[in-house]
């Protein structure tokens, strides 16, 4: 009897677990978004990362980011089941599974929050304390039915409206996503873009907007507005409102640019009520490039119009030049839109993207998979620390006089870097693959024991680093701040873009991507393998030996703790997001890796968490990276473009 | 007098004796095939004529020259083409960067444009599929390729590592074919082949493998009808 009972309810187990784990079920898939938005929602309260986001408003008084970000999984769970059962089922069906997954995900933070009435369990989890209950409860600590009511509520509320979004059109979806990110941006950014404001903007008028630093509700509404209008107008009127913002900006630079130049300062009229600024250095240009953009989108219609049959090359042609030259204008005009603090940030962005060109010759073209890069920066930053500090250590220059300039030093750096490159390819040519990562891993080990050891202190400074670096002069000027400094970095990766595109489609280039792809077949093609990856090395060692000299002028001291092995990881990594062998990857790679980081450093106890899942999220979703090159490109979706041959005899004539 | 000349070689994978005293030699205008089973040594022997590999005793004679310790990017210059075993196309170029960097070593515009002509017009099948990604290519196309490529250095002596491996039976045939006309144009061929049926066909002369050491060495025509090469490699009963 009893077996019998107990087959009985083996056999229900059975069949529910079937009925959770049948991946043709519908269950199973509301089942496993609501799990898993549940455990990502309690997992970030445990870690503390609500916590931390709590700090930061994105609506003065209204919502904090951990606000923003509570919803995020639950949200992006429903949106998601939405988008696979919606083809099966009624959209009644839809929205009533999202809700349920909204509940679901509350019940794992539920569930802790109920434990944490018996049992004290912020031993284990420090973050389960007063600010997450806060948060989770909605300000209702103190009642907690009315909490865990109200976390339910929301949630399934957040569920519900992820499946609403889903089935609206697409144009309108677009414009809410659209609307909602511009809103969440500006508002975890209204810090610096107050900053920028501040320059030509009274205190006062900001006020309106922004209130110690923090978006205020109706200037939060009014971006989301704008946001979704944005989506709305014809594409022509759109490109040209951004057109205009963009001309604006560059006014704007400029006359930072030229008021922080003494002698050009009273060649400007600026005024103190600021009412002259606002409409010399923001409406006038905004107004004119806005409308000067029409005219030319418009009017290139019309000239198409005109000519029915060609594709007229020209009209077209002219708004990308022009775009060109507006790109331009504000590259050069950049640091000084954005403030010294956000210089600081695109110099830093900027020593990376050398290093990732640089890093790129070797990893992406020609396939060595070098790990050890941090040594060419280090041999850069130390090279021109020997050579030029002021300090004890240094080996021309003392308090008395600067016998060697910044400039001297720069090419010594990059031939030294070179040849470190040429050194240590040596040991390594017959490498191929893992095994080369891990002895270039060694080698970047080497460097930085070198850096710290007694041997080598009284050249380098061992430990203690070695300080006392003059900023680079130029025509009488110190480019001390990191504003000036952004241009050697700017004309640095121009150059090195350059000669990185040169490459790219040269003998040598080819060279390099035929060893990447068969050692063997390259070398049976006459290709000399080894001499090949000794150059490809080489090359690529040079910017790092750039970047590293920049980095020490920049930052006037070298230490050794700044040459680890994160530095190689974090130039590959960001090839790798931005897309194997592809230089505008590079540049995207390093802004989302090195410089959102920096934007937020209140968050830096995450960067890493954050880094990590960025990386596993896109080496699942977008393994070509962020911007593939071309070639990759080809090859990811090559069996698509071009449907593979069938099998047929290969001569012509038989 | 023989183009090429293999005397006495011994090849090691480390201490792995692979090739135990291998003679054999290449005349000019011929094709020379070498069978044998799975790991007779003759993918072996080819690594080891085309610089790949450097043999630990013995001599490699090219044309009254010693090759044997050449790197195998110099061969190229020499006039040696390999076609190495799997085929080897350069998946992720077209088809035309492929036959490029055949003439990688080459520095005649003209010539090499001129070349490449040539080879759309042997096979025609390229030519239209010249700007196609190679890796997306079939594996019969795949291997015209490969042929192709070898050929735009401009080779003398061609070597072949198992072209038919892999390949639908009825693309076999045309493998050969080709093997045969490019054999026509007047070049000299070394063509290693675990189809002992199809190289005897279009050889002229052959050379049995077995351990790493020349078991039989014979015209074509008397190695098909030896009852030891029937037995073993032709499944003659």
């Amino acid at each position: 009897m009893t077996s019998i009972a107990a087959k009985n309810q083996q056999g229900q187990v059975q069949s529910l677990w079937k009925l959770i784990s049948d991946e043709s079920q519908p269950y199973h898939h509301i089942l496993r978004m609501g799990f898993l938005a549940g455990i990502t929602l309690l997992f970030l309260g445990l870690i503390g990362m609500l916590e931390a986001f709590n700090e930061r408003e994105v609506i003065r008084d209204v919502v904090t980011l951990a606000q923003f970000v509570l919803f995020v999984p639950t949200f992006a769970a429903a949106y998601m089941a939405a988008q696979r059962i919606r083809e099966e089922q009624s959209i009644g069906m839809v929205l009533v599974a999202a809700t349920i997954i909204g509940l679901l995900s509350a019940i794992p933070t539920i569930v802790i929050l109920l434990i944490n009435t018996q049992v004290n369990i912020r031993d284990m989890f420090v973050h389960v304390n007063r600010d997450w209950l806060e948060i989770i409860t909605f300000d209702n600590r103190n009642q907690l039915g009315l909490g865990i009511g109200l976390l339910l509520g929301s949630l399934g509320l957040a569920g519900l409206l992820g499946a609403v979004l889903q089935n609206l059109p697409q144009k309108i979806r677009r414009s809410v996503i659209f609307g909602l990110s511009l809103m969440l941006v500006i508002g975890v950014m209204s810090e610096t873009v107050g900053l920028i404001m501040q320059e030509i903007f009274t205190d006062d008028f900001l006020d309106n907007f922004f209130k110690r630093d923090t978006l205020l509700l109706n200037s939060a509404i009014g971006l989301f507005v704008f946001g979704v209008a944005l989506i709305w107008v014809p594409d022509k009127v759109r490109r040209s409102f951004v057109f205009g913002l963009v001309v604006a900006m560059v006014a704007l630079g400029l006359r930072n640019l030229l008021l922080a130049i003494d002698s050009l300062t009273s060649i400007i009229p600026t005024s103190e009520e600021g009412f002259l600024d606002v409409f010399l250095y923001f409406l006038l240009p905004f107004v004119a490039g806005f409308a000067g953009r029409l005219y030319l989108e418009y009017g290139s219609r019309d000239s198409n119009k005109a000519k029915t049959d060609t594709k007229a090359t020209t009209s077209t042609g002219r708004p990308i030049r022009v775009d060109l030259i507006v790109s331009i204008a504000i590259l050069l005009v950049a640091p000084w839109i954005v403030g010294r603090a956000l210089s600081d940030v695109m110099v830093t962005i900027g020593i990376f993207v050398l290093m990732g060109i640089g890093l790129n010759v070797a990893v992406g073209l020609a396939g060595l998979l070098d790990l050890g890069y941090v040594t060419n920066y280090a041999v850069g930053a130390y090279v021109l620390a020997v050579m030029t500090s002021t300090g004890p250590l240094g080996l021309f220059n003392s308090q008395e006089g600067v016998i060697v300039n910044f400039w001297m030093v720069i090419p010594v750096a990059l031939l030294a870097a070179m040849l470190a490159g040429f050194v240590f390819a040596v040991p390594v040519l017959k490498m191929r693959g893992d095994y080369l990562a891990i002895a270039t891993l060694g080698f970047g080990e080497i460097i930085g024991r070198l850096a710290v050891s007694d041997a080598l202190a009284p050249i380098i400074g061992g430990a203690q680093g070695m300080s006392f670096i003059p900023k680079p002069e130029l025509l009488g000027f110190t480019l001390k701040d990191p504003e000036q400094l952004y241009y050697i970095i700017l004309v640095a990766c121009a150059i090195t873009l350059i000669v990185s595109i040169r490459l790219n489609n040269s003998r040598t280039g080819r060279q390099w991507m035929a060893i990447r792809e068969d050692e063997d077949v390259a070398s049976a093609m006459g290709i000399n393998v080894a001499q090949a990856k000794l150059l490809a090395f080489t090359i690529s060692a040079a910017t790092g030996g750039v970047a590293g000299a920049i980095f020490a002028a920049k930052v006037g001291t070298v230490f050794p703790n700044s040459f680890s092995v994160i530095v190689s990881i974090n130039v590959l990594s960001l090839i790798i997001v931005g897309g194997m062998g592809s230089n505008p990857g590079i540049v995207v790679g390093a802004i989302v890796l090195i410089g959102l980081p920096e934007l937020l450093r209140e968050f830096s106890d995450f960067r890493w968490l954050m880094y990590g899942a960025l990386l596993i999220w896109m080496m699942n979703n977008r393994p070509d990276g962020l911007w593939p090159s071309q070639v990759r490109r080809r090859e990811l979706i090559g069996d698509d473009s071009s449907p593979p041959a069938d099998e047929s005899p290969m001569m012509a004539s038989e | 007098m023989s183009l090429l000349e293999v005397n006495d070689v011994h090849t090691y994978y480390g201490n792995i004796h692979a090739l135990k005293g291998i003679s054999f030699t290449v005349d000019e205008g011929e094709i020379v095939t070498l069978i044998g089973a799975n790991g007779a040594g003759k993918t072996t022997t080819l690594r080891t004529v085309s610089g790949l590999m450097k043999p630990r005793n013995g001599t490699v004679f090219y044309a009254d020259e010693n090759i044997h310790d050449y790197e195998a990017h110099k061969m190229v210059s020499k006039g040696i083409a390999m076609v190495p075993e799997g085929r080897g196309v350069f998946g992720k170029m077209s088809v035309k960067e492929n036959l490029e960097l055949g003439a990688y070593y080459r520095n005649d515009a003209a010539g090499i444009r001129q070349d490449m002509e040539y080879m759309f017009s042997l096979f025609p099948r390229l030519g239209e599929r010249h700007s196609q990604v190679a890796g997306t290519m079939s594996g019969g196309e795949q291997q015209m390729l490969v042929m192709a490529r070898a050929m735009m250095s401009r080779p003398k002596l061609l070597l072949l590592d198992e072209p038919s491996m892999g390949l639908a039976p009825v693309l076999v045939d045309s493998v050969f074919d080709t093997v045969k006309r490019v054999s026509q144009e007047g070049m000299t061929i070394l063509l290693v082949e675990q189809n002992a049926h199809m190289a005897l066909q279009i050889a002229d002369r052959g050379y049995v493998l077995q351990s790493g050491e020349i078991v039989l060495s014979d015209s074509a025509k008397n190695l098909q009808n030896d009852p030891i090469v029937q037995k073993t490699y032709l499944g003659v009963d």
